[in-house]
């Protein structure tokens, strides 16, 4: 690709604080994010996957500045975004747009289609409202629907049909980079492969690029460019998409991998699948050293005492594992 | 820990007896403007010792059907027309009583989310405990082993001592296991799965699918596993069914399905789910449109508005499940389906 980075995560780090117990008398730390270095590039898809709780939503709202980084900078255009308070962040907030998973919570339901999409563009001042119908219709045709939706209200759309506005409002901002946080997973599976070409077909229109925050792995597989593994909190590996796919390299990839199913009944009866046993550990306190160790098949000594250092394996491939490190089979 | 999956027990033997036979069910629901069908006279079997898997999107009616057979249906919603023969009796005409003794007894069930099936304000061990004494008449003591037996079949470790926990102790997987072996307590001939992994991740969806393949094999019991994800269930039924707007649209073995999937929208279905041999970008086939909602059913097959084969007897009259082929295992719904195997 050879593609510019548009936004560089060096060492973000969040954590929240939290009180526990009936009457919140014990403090503690959530450790969500730790240590994430990463580039994303300019009109790439980069996809974070991973089980809940690894911290792939909570990267994609830190690098936005929606939730406040406890430590790390995120460098947009020069500047590392996650220092600027409110006021300053503005300009990058029409920039830098984000899809959720669901769109009627994020709808006003008050709101008709059309004043929901045409909000941004008057908040940015982006048209004049003389311009401002036009604006909306040619952005709901970009996203697919009638322009006569303009006048309707959330609960008269599907599902589909609402994530349809959800994007057409992020699109009316003309942003570079939207966060697709989930933004697909609750469709039906025909609606999500319309979903799929919609942002495929956006994505090459207007150069977007997209962080692409997804558990389905079969539909991580299907559109990004570069996929990053999350497990609790840290990057575990970071590669292209054919790299992850045919060759990964940390035995928590391996193990994620193996879970997916195939739409292939004699395969799926016949395959040896690598189950990981149990659950992710607590974020509230995670194991010491490299976090997978307690579930992981080669874990050694040194997995339980020293953090797995987060360094280039292959050319482009990234993974934070001793095994790998030590050249070992894994 | 990480353990390939072993040898298994042989699956159950199928003997082409019913346990379930579902016929002409047809569900209604009040609303402001009259009833509307959500169910439209819908035939379904389970053999015994088989397992079936019903496949369609949100508000097909997968879900609505197995709980309207155990008559656990929402205000609002009732079963008009049709009946629910379970190992030979109508569920529909069973006194109450007689339906409880039903419940969870014979016919096990798990739900998609255990956090609000479980009772929040009950020790896990109770809840398993429960059914064994009401339906089995175990004493307090004798449940309270077996509970902790049943924890320990569906892989909860230290079973005995989560037999004391409240469901809030628990993770997501370690509640949808206690879900299944409340659903297994009774050894039940048929448990109905709705859903069960859905709310989980890969990895665990992984777990819980093998540990009910097992639980089966090593039970000999028949299974119902309702899901919108085809693949999931690929490498654990014996048979599908395809459902679209409250109606079995296709009826088929397994590898039929994947190999010949015969009604437009199952092949929509199977062409909309992303393949490892894609180049990335390439468009996905999608489905058009979305489903009719209840109420607004088009007059003759309800796929007819989205399907991309449709004819002009397709907007007319609603085609039947016709088997395909020779044993006739294979069945589809759709005119233009039938006509072409009749020309070949």
């Amino acid at each position: 690709m050879g593609a510019q980075p548009l936004m560089r995560i060096e060492n973000l780090v969040k954590h929240f604080h939290v009180r526990l117990g009936a009457f919140g008398e014990r403090a503690a730390t959530v450790h969500a994010l730790d240590d994430v270095n990463f580039d994303i590039l300019e009109g790439e898809t980069l996809s974070l996957v991973g089980e809940s709780g690894c911290g792939k939503s909570t990267t994609g709202f830190t690098l936005l500045n929606l939730h406040r980084a406890t430590e790390g900078k995120v460098i947009y255009q020069g500047k590392n975004i996650v220092e600027l308070d409110e006021k300053a962040m503005r300009p990058y907030r029409r920039q830098l747009q984000i899809v959720f998973q669901d769109p009627y919570s994020t709808l006003n339901p008050r709101m008709t289609i059309g004043e929901a999409v045409g909000e941004p563009i008057l908040f940015h001042k982006l048209a004049t409202k003389a311009e401002l119908k036009d604006r909306i219709a040619t952005l709901l045709a970009d996203v697919g629907l009638p322009p006569r939706f303009a006048s309707r209200y959330p609960h008269e759309l599907s599902g589909g049909q609402r994530q349809r506005v959800a994007i057409a409002r992020a699109l009316a901002c003309q942003p570079k980079f939207i966060v697709c946080d989930e933004a697909i997973s609750a469709l039906d599976v025909s609606v999500q492969a319309q979903i799929i070409n919609l942002l495929l077909d956006l994505q090459q229109k207007y150069g977007l690029t997209y962080l692409f925050i997804a558990h389905d792995l079969a539909v991580v597989r299907h559109i990004s460019d570069r996929v990053g593994v999350m497990y609790l909190g840290r990057l575990a590996e970071l590669a292209t998409r054919e790299e992850l796919f045919e060759h990964p390299l940390h035995p928590y990839t391996k193990a994620l991998l193996s879970a997916v199913p195939e739409a292939d009944p004699a395969h799926e009866r016949s395959r040896q699948r690598q189950i990981l046993q149990g659950d992710v550990p607590s974020p509230l306190s995670p194991p010491s050293g490299c976090r997978f160790h307690t579930r992981c098949p080669i874990a050694m000594e040194i997995c339980g005492k020293v953090v797995p250092e987060w360094r280039e394996a292959r050319a482009g491939h990234m993974v934070a594992c001793h095994a790998v490190t030590e050249g070992l089979p894994g | 820990m990480m353990m390939a999956s072993n040898i298994r027990p042989e699956p159950p033997a199928k003997t082409g007896e019913r346990l379930l036979d579902v016929k002409g069910l047809t569900i209604e629901i009040e609303t402001r403007t009259g009833p509307a069908t959500i169910v439209d006279g819908i035939d379904l079997h389970v053999d015994k010792g088989e397992t079936l898997g019903i496949v369609g999107e949100s508000g097909c009616g997968k879900s609505l059907t197995m709980l309207s057979m155990m008559r656990l249906l929402p205000n609002k919603i009732k079963v008009t027309k049709g009946e629910a023969n379970f190992a030979g009796r109508d569920l529909q005409k069973m006194s109450n009583s007689d339906l409880r003794k039903v419940r969870g007894g014979d016919v096990g069930f798990i739900f998609q989310d255990p956090m609000t099936s479980l009772n929040p304000v009950m020790r896990i061990g109770q809840q398993l405990a429960e059914p064994l004494i009401y339906h089995r008449g175990m004493s307090k003591a004798e449940a309270r082993k077996r509970a902790g037996e049943l924890l320990k079949l569906v892989g909860i470790p230290g079973a005995e001592d989560r037999l004391d926990a409240y469901p809030h102790e628990l993770s997501g997987g370690m509640r949808q296991r206690v879900m299944i072996a409340i659903g297994l307590a009774c050894n039940p001939q048929l448990l109905i799965a709705d859903e069960p992994t859905t709310a989980l991740d890969v990895t665990i969806q992984a777990q819980i699918v093998d540990l009910v393949k097992d639980l089966r094999d090593k039970l000999g019991m028949s299974v119902v596993w309702i899901t919108h994800d085809l693949a999931l269930i690929a490498g654990l039924v014996d048979r599908i069914n395809v459902l679209y707007a409250g109606t079995v649209v296709e009826d088929a073995p397994v590898d039929a399905l994947f190999a010949n999937p015969s009604h437009p929208y199952t092949q929509g279905l199977l062409a909309s789910i992303p393949k490892l041999s894609d180049e990335r970008s390439t468009r996905l086939s999608s489905i058009g449109g979305t489903p009719p909602e209840p109420g607004r059913r088009p007059k003759g097959c309800p796929f007819a508005p989205r399907c991309p084969l449709a004819e002009a007897i397709c907007h007319e009259r609603v085609p039947s499940l016709e088997g395909l082929g020779q044993d006739g295992a294979h069945r589809v719904a759709c005119f233009v389906a039938q006509r072409k195997l009749e020309a070949a």
